[in-house]
């Protein structure tokens, strides 16, 4: 069928799996294979997840849709719909669907998905007994709901709850049958459950929890009239909807002889035991688990994908899954461990009359399990903090209050997305209130952070709203939202390889430039883009920092013409005022200087300076020369200022000389790049006028010498810094302090600040390193300075003519030398 | 009417890079890319007029660095899912010279 000698890819099943994985596999290699589909429902891809909301009557099938059938065309994608696959040859390497339809493989990709579980009763066959798994079941049971009256659904799970609440919206009686003693088993406690049962006897639900089913008893018409218990007692029913399970969907795989174990078996690369074929979703057995939810599903996608393009490096390692009830009124949350057992410690805040239960399960320090009912605005976080295995010991005691009273001061006091208004405003840098992040989600289809900043700008300017618009997205998505994985961070969407790894090879591999590191992890864009490039620059400048040449065109345009741009294009001049102490000629020379170039705003920085603002790009260089003072990197991710108080050469409190350690850790540091921008301040006793607390390195004189505070911030979100050392001298300070910022400089990612990267490497890391390794620290010390031994002064280099033609624009002339 | 203006030598403007070129018609951003390629456009954004002369190149995109916009160079138009497009003029290099059109 194919005319072209590209490799050929069929797809068995056209769901959210597959075509996810197709997604993935055209983002890195879009032309590798001509693509079959086929797909036994008659549409395209739909977002099955949502289709409790459409049999609630929140939304259409129209809103649901994933991929129309214009997408598989645009993409070159032959889509055979309304055919079920019935055999794969696999000696001859084609698939054969019911209608005779045949196509040739030479990969295959299985993503036939799951069937339910229908109980073994007598009656199963009958008119209105139902599955809840596709559309034409969702349809089946609205058409139900609109001509009879009596509902049973067989399963108190999340999927029966689901269709329960549907049904019941949809005006029937409706009654939930459970085997088990509380509903939702396998996600809930018993005390969550019970809440929540009351919540949906509330919305008008009925249960009857620990009753087997004998019989589904045939009325006159032959349709379903009645359920039996095996106790004898019987329920009117015009409709009974099974959801009582999953299994996955292995015939087609068992029968062409693939080797099957509850699910089609696959390794960490999503392949099956024959190398041509490669099977993902509700299918798939990994490690001994099948997975009914979707958050894992994209995970195996995309490493399928990356394999199916030949790349080779990535590993589905196997999921933790969380779990949210669609029910509209009621926030349920559940993932992980929530029962605990041995070793395990249990958190716990329960106020049945406000509706709230909250329970963390905890095992050595760390979040193994979660349940939350009636507030889960903190889900997505404690699901983060399970899933990167992070340490929590030092947040335990505020766990409970939740992330926003972890000092966050950045989020107006709201916190909980699920009850703002839709005109609330959510992300204040570029004014996105919620309704159009909600309507982004279900329209374009997004199911991560990233694809809503892109679509959005919700969160992608400063990013203190983030939290917020996790939460939104996880309540409008349920289980498809996919917290971002931190601890696995490409560097950008140029390549799948970490920071970490990045950074290891360029000193392993003694990579030194930037065609070369990229070269040498095979960068998918040949010149990268605005996020590696500069971080690739710093990466090289940190590990070679006398042998790289800077190269200026992967710099943000500050860094590169040494000025901070304005919302005009014209620049501001910061000059170095070491420890912000001054002299009369300075201010003079400046005051001359802003004379001269007519600079139309001068203003005292926060960082106790003077900021010339306005001067126009061709002027840099001849206001430098004018002024004669030092850059002060007030532009940069590099070292910015060290704020001092007094100190007791003048203050009557002062007990230590904050401005002289201030000044002297200035003239250290001086032209330093790092991560990102870097903030010290001096105290001088412990009133802490120079606000050292929210500082990078923050430093407090006492009368028995200095304490060091480390990876305060105060911008987006404050932070108090952490204590790290006390010493006795400013020597030691210098080494304490220079050591931290080199490890910093040396560990962390591009654009984290010292806040980021300590929490995520965690303080007894920090101290380890700084002070309890003394031979470490005097060398990571030694590092930095060797690293700045030869650094210039950026401003004297231009006034001396580099980089002229930075700053020198081209004047069109028409007339001379037209050709 | 179409009037072809020798700016400057190629080399005077840095690969991955651009210059500005002053004009009575205002400031035209114009860029080198890593294949030597050159591209005009007007030096404005189409999101908040930021100049587009001073954001880091590659392929045949700019982003600007005001607010992070990326605009294609040879189109001038915004990529998705910004929308905007900058007004863009012809360029070309000739025997290591290049030209403008502002016509």
């Amino acid at each position: 069928m194919t005319t072209t000698n590209k490799t050929r890819l069929v797809v068995i099943g056209n769901g959210m799996a597959g075509m996810r994985t197709l997604e993935e596999l055209l983002k890195l290699a879009p032309d590798m294979y001509d693509v079959t589909v086929f797909g036994a429902e008659p549409h395209g891809n739909y977002n099955r997840i949502l289709l409790s909301p459409v049999l609630a009557g929140e939304m259409t099938i129209r809103d649901i849709m994933l991929n129309d059938v214009d997408w598989y065309a645009q993409n070159g994608i032959t889509l055979h719909l309304n055919k079920t696959v019935t055999r794969i040859d696999r000696a001859r390497r084609k698939v054969i669907a019911d209608d005779g339809t045949e196509a040739d493989y030479d990969r295959l990709l299985l993503a036939t998905g799951s069937n339910p579980v229908m109980l073994p009763v007598p009656g199963i066959d009958l008119h209105g007994v139902v599955a809840y798994r596709d559309i034409k079941d969702t349809d089946e049971m609205i058409e139900a709901a609109s001509r009879y009256r009596h509902a049973v659904v067989i399963g108190g799970g999340l999927l029966g709850l689901e269709a329960a609440n549907g049904l019941r919206l949809r005006g029937m009686d409706v009654t939930v049958v459970h085997l088990m003693p509380w509903l939702m088993e396998r996600q809930l406690d018993r005390t969550a459950a019970n809440l929540l049962q009351q919540s949906l006897e509330a919305k008008g639900l009925k249960f009857k929890l620990e009753k087997q089913t004998a019989e589904l008893v045939a009325g006159e018409s032959g349709r379903v009239s009645a359920i039996k218990f095996k106790d004898g007692e019987t329920l009117p029913a015009d409709l009974v909807v099974m959801a009582v399970g999953i299994r996955p969907n292995t015939g087609l795989a068992e029968a062409a002889g693939l080797h099957c174990d509850r699910g089609v078996v696959v390794d960490d690369t999503m392949q099956t035991y024959d190398p041509r074929i490669y099977a993902v979703g509700e299918c798939v057995s990994h490690r001994g688990i099948a997975y009914g939810l979707v958050a894992p599903l994209f995970e195996q996608a995309k490493v399928c994908a990356n394999h199916l393009a030949q790349l080779g490096i990535s590993r589905y390692t196997g999921s933790v899954t969380s779990t949210k009830l669609k029910v509209t009124g009621i926030d349920l949350f559940s993932a992980g461990d929530f029962i605990g057992g041995e070793g395990a410690e249990e958190i716990v805040l329960s106020d049945p009359s406000c509706g709230v239960y909250k329970k963390l399960v905890v095992k050595q320090d760390k979040i193994v399990g979660s349940v939350l009912y009636g507030d889960t605005a903190d889900g997505s976080w404690y699901f983060q903090l399970l899933r990167d295995g992070q340490n929590i010991r030092e947040l335990r005691g505020r766990l409970m209050s939740g992330q926003s009273h972890l000092g966050n001061s950045g989020h107006q006091g709201q916190n909980n997305a699920a009850s703002m208004p839709d005109d609330m405003e959510v992300c204040g840098c570029n004014g996105v209130c919620k309704g159009t992040i909600v309507k982004a989600i279900k329209e374009k289809g997004l199911f991560t952070l990233n694809d809503v900043r892109k679509h959005t700008k919700a969160s992608a300017s400063c990013g203190s709203c983030t939290g917020l618009v996790e939460q939104i997205l996880a309540s409008t998505v349920g289980g498809a939202y996919q917290p971002a994985d931190v601890s696995r961070k490409p560097l950008c969407g140029c390549t799948d390889y970490t920071h970490e790894e990045v950074r290891k090879a360029i000193i392993e591999r003694k990579l030194k430039s930037i065609p070369e590191a990229m070269g040498f992890f095979e960068w998918r864009n040949v010149n990268g883009c605005a996020s590696c490039r500069p971080a690739l620059n710093y990466y090289l400048l940190c590990a070679w920092p006398h042998d790289y040449i800077d190269d200026p065109q992967s710099r943000f345009i500050n860094e590169r013409a040494h000025a901070n741009i304005q919302k005009d294009g014209t620049y501001s001049v910061i000059p170095r005022i070491y420890g912000g102490v001054t002299t009369p000629a300075q201010l003079k020379r400046i005051a001359e200087v802003a004379e001269k170039y007519a600079v139309p705003s001068l203003k005292l920085t926060g960082g106790q300076r003077i900021d010339l603002l306005g001067v126009k790009k061709e002027d840099l260089p001849k206001v430098w020369a004018d002024l004669d003072m030092p850059s002060g990197f007030a532009y940069g991710k590099s070292i910015r200022t060290v704020k001092t108080c007094v100190g007791s050469e003048w203050c009557r409190f002062g007990v230590q000389d904050s401005t002289s350690l201030g000044i002297a850790l200035e003239k250290a540091l001086d032209r330093m790049w790092a991560p990102h921008k870097v903030k010290l301040a001096v105290s001088g006793c412990p009133r802490n006028c120079a606000e050292a607390t929210i500082k990078d390195v923050g430093i407090v004189g006492v009368d028995s010498g200095w304490e060091i505070y480390v990876a305060g911030n105060g911008g987006i979100k404050a932070e108090v810094s952490l204590f790290l050392v006390k010493v006795k001298s400013a020597e030691e300070v210098m080494e304490y302090a220079s050591a931290f910022i080199q490890l910093y400089r040396e560990e962390a990612r591009y654009l984290d600040r010292t806040v980021h990267w300590v929490q995520r490497v965690g303080m007894d890391y920090v101290k380890k390193r700084i002070v309890a390794d003394a031979t470490g620290r005097k060398a990571l010390h030694e590092r930095l300075k060797d690293a700045l031994r030869d650094e210039k002064d950026p401003w004297q280099e231009r006034v001396h003519g580099a980089a002229a033609r930075e700053f020198v624009p081209i004047r069109f002339q028409p007339g001379i030398g037209s050709a | 009417m179409s009037e072809w203006i020798k700016i400057c030598p190629l080399e005077e403007i840095p690969r991955l890079g651009s210059r500005v070129v002053q004009t009575g018609k205002g400031d035209v951003a114009v860029f080198r890319n890593g294949s030597d390629e050159v591209f005009a456009l007007r030096d404005q954004c189409p999101h908040k007029g930021g100049p587009l002369s001073q954001g880091i190149v590659f392929d045949r995109k700019v982003t600007c660095p005001l607010h992070g916009w990326t605009v294609q160079l040879d189109s001038g138009e915004a990529v998705a899912p910004d929308c905007g497009c900058t007004h863009r003029y012809r360029a070309r290099v000739g025997k290591g010279e290049v030209y403008l059109n502002l016509s």
